[in-house]
């Protein structure tokens, strides 16, 4: 049928679209497992704390931005207002811990 | 009988009220509870004043007057200006964005009870021990070593209003991005729904600061941490800075909302659209995002070293611009506009000066090395309260006139208006300007009693004297209250000839608000209507059933949990039951909240078409 033909294309095209996040979902997951190992890798190896602490950190901060992006969806439209409030609450919150570790630890 | 209308006896009253999660119900649920906090931390004041009206009285004991002076901050604060702030917003921004409820109706009236419970919980301390005393900043130590279970009520009556005020903030911003209608894009809304939901995205960021920092108090004082004990390795400091980083938004969420309500009476007042309507938008958020990063100004003297006290004075300087902008932008709305006089318009223009007033002060104060000498004294207090009275309550309170005849469909006597209005006008100056000198001759604030012959017995005098001015302009709003709703003669949708959509609908709206979604063309939207169209707001969307949401008493039930726990916690013992039995309820009604599918009831289109009028002014 004459209609069928325009759903048939949109169902095609969804397909590639769910085949292209399945790719990717399953690209972050492997990374993420990597990261993982690499984590626990560097502390049964007994590296230096000082290289061992930043990587840990930054590859946390790697996994949750996967997370966020990936498997929460964040990368697709109309998560704007989710995105613009979360960084404002990460920058709200960094100032405290900046100010404070300035003026109060140091 | 239709489906929406109903009579009701008081006993079927108070249930509903008791389990509305209608937004304009609980508007008023949180307009009533906060003009009774009003009331009282205003009595809390007028003791003050009378303790202060002579040096060396007598008339109250210390002790009393620290727990008198703590209180009326902590009430007049938390429990008055915040809910008033929520009863506005309830009131008005569903209606001002086209919307039938806020976005989560079930988490709102949990906000409300939350807050409700909180605040009998602080004034409980009263009967029980003594009320807290360590200022409304609770500052550590004192707070730490203040004896009795004052500063306990403090902690866990915050702690359980905080929860509450959170949901709301979160509710409103849900609900401004989500739930408007059709053509309300966000440079369309009007500027008390932007305040609104810039002041919630604020309580989303500050009030966890706070949540924190109540916990850490509750545990140093109930569980034997040490967060704020030297002795044991805390840190003081700490508390302050946790309190401010709460605190200082804290002050932006009370002053955006009025700024709001003043940039829709004087456009509605001045017949002129607001001007510089995104400059407004730009200097709110402005406001917002420099107000996380002057806290420290509140802490000059606690010796945080010159290059931190220079930061944060210079970004404090810099809030001075936004609001500057804002205050150019109401006079030159004003500006050739036909002005009408009205009380909420009066209202707008004794804001003006007065705030003005207070925000000179402010840069006053933000100079680091200027505030060594104003610290701690009178100065500080009258600067506060310029900012506070002068802005937020006279905002309040025009908000609460102006929008009246919305929420219960009656219309504030004019008179008595303007007779509460300068009453309370003159009275506020005459206790607060003189008080900027009483602070400049040294007089230290939160200070019981003051010596003769040091040249403050009259000011002190005078100041008391315009308390009683202030106390017989509420007492003239309240009368006027009681009259006009026994009066209740009944006023159109619009009876102020406005432009804003919330009076496009009848006064009061009905339950639904919106019979069908309506269709925004720009900003102020029934203005552009009554000026380009038939004066009536055209539908978005066909007449259709409404989904609306049950009643429900969960959130009431979970709150008094709380409430009751909150004993349990602070006397411990053999009060550990009354946690037990406190948690217990709360869980218990989380859990049938989670089980019960509840999921609301439809108004069938064919009662709608039964209903009279078309939805539109009435």
């Amino acid at each position: 049928m004459a209609d069928n033909t325009n759903s048939n294309e949109k169902q095609l095209y969804y397909r590639k679209k769910h085949k292209e996040e399945m790719k990717h979902h399953i690209l972050t997951f492997a990374m993420m497992i990597a990261f993982t190992l690499i984590a626990f890798g560097l502390v049964i190896a007994e590296v230096s704390a000082l290289f061992t602490i930043p990587i840990i950190l930054v590859l946390a901060a790697v996994q949750v931005l996967f997370q966020l992006y990936y498997f929460m969806h964040m990368n697709q439209e109309g998560h704007e207002m989710p995105a613009l409030m979360i960084y404002s609450g990460i920058f709200a919150a960094l100032l405290t811990v900046l100010a404070l570790a300035t003026i109060v630890w140091w | 009988m239709s489906a929406t209308a109903r009579k009701a006896g008081f006993g079927a009253a108070l249930w509903d009220y008791l389990t509305t999660v209608d937004h304009k119900k609980i508007g008023i649920l949180y307009l009533v509870a906060g003009i009774f906090f009003f009331i009282l931390g205003g009595l809390e004041a007028m003791l003050i004043r009378i303790q202060l009206i002579s040096p060396n009285n007598e008339f109250i004991s210390a002790q009393f007057y620290n727990e008198v002076l703590t209180m009326h901050g902590t009430t007049m604060i938390f429990l008055a200006a915040m809910p008033l702030i929520f009863a506005l917003m309830n009131a008005v921004v569903p209606l001002q964005i086209g919307a039938r409820d806020v976005a989560f109706p079930f988490v709102n009236s949990l906000g409300f009870w939350l807050f409700f419970f909180g605040g009998v919980m602080l004034n409980v301390s009263w009967f029980v021990t003594g009320a807290p005393d360590a200022g409304w900043t609770a500052y550590a130590p004192l707070s730490i070593f203040s004896e009795g279970h004052g500063v306990d009520f403090y902690a866990i009556g915050l702690q359980i209003s905080g929860f509450g005020t959170l949901m709301g903030g979160i509710n409103f911003i849900v609900t401004v991005v989500n739930m408007r209608a059709p053509g309300m894009t966000y440079m369309r809304m009007p500027l008390f729904t932007w305040t609104a939901f810039i002041a919630s995205v604020l309580i989303l960021f500050a009030f966890p600061a706070l949540t924190v920092g109540l916990f850490m108090l509750t545990f140093d004082r109930l569980f034997g941490a040490n967060f704020f004990d030297p002795a044991m390795g805390g840190n003081a400091i700490i508390w302050e800075h946790l309190f401010w980083i709460f605190g200082h938004p804290e002050v932006y969420i009370l002053i955006l909302p009025a700024f709001g309500v003043f940039s829709e009476v004087i456009p509605t007042f001045a017949k002129k659209r607001l001007f510089g309507y995104s400059s407004m938008v730009f200097a709110t958020v402005l406001i917002a995002f420099l107000g996380f990063m002057v806290w420290a100004h509140h802490m000059f003297t606690v010796g945080l070293g010159p290059i931190a006290n220079s930061i944060f004075a210079v970004a404090t300087m810099a809030i001075a611009v936004p609001t500057g902008i804002k205050i150019f932008n109401w006079l030159f709305t004003l500006w050739g506009g036909s002005i009408r006089l009205t009380s909420p318009m009066v209202f707008a223009l004794g804001f003006i000066p007065t705030f003005t007033i207070g925000g000179m002060t402010g840069v006053m104060l933000a100079s680091a090395a200027a505030d060594f000498q104003y610290h701690d004294s009178y100065f500080v207090v009258a600067h506060f309260h310029y900012v506070i009275v002068g802005g937020v309550v006279l905002g309040l309170f025009a908000g609460i006139i102006y929008w009246w005849p919305k929420m219960f469909g009656t219309m504030l006597n004019e008179k008595l208006n303007h007779w509460f209005f300068w009453l309370f006008f003159i009275g506020f100056h005459l206790t607060f300007f003189i008080q900027h000198f009483l602070g400049l001759m040294g007089m230290p604030r939160r200070y019981w009693k003051f010596l003769p012959d040091q040249g403050l017995d009259l000011f002190n005098l005078i100041s008391t004297i315009g308390a009683f001015f202030m106390a017989v302009g509420t007492i003239v709003f309240l009368y006027n209250v009681i009259i006009t709703q026994v009066k209740g003669v009944k006023v159109s949708g619009d009876p102020w000839d406005a432009r804003t959509l919330e009076w496009a609908i009848p006064s009061p709206p009905p339950f639904y608000n919106f019979k069908q979604e309506p269709l925004v063309r720009g900003l102020d939207p029934l203005w552009i209507e009554k000026t380009e169209g038939n004066g009536k707001i055209q539908p978005a969307t066909p007449l259709g059933d409404i989904h609306m949401p049950n009643n429900s008493f969960v959130p009431f039930m979970m709150s008094l949990g709380l409430f009751i726990a909150g004993f349990g916690v602070m006397f411990q013992g053999t009060y550990w039951v009354l946690a037990v039995i406190g948690f217990g309820i709360t869980a218990g009604s989380m859990l049938y909240r989670s089980f019960k599918d509840d999921l609301g009831y439809h108004v069938h289109k064919e009662d709608l078409e039964d209903e009279k009028g078309d939805g539109s002014n009435g």
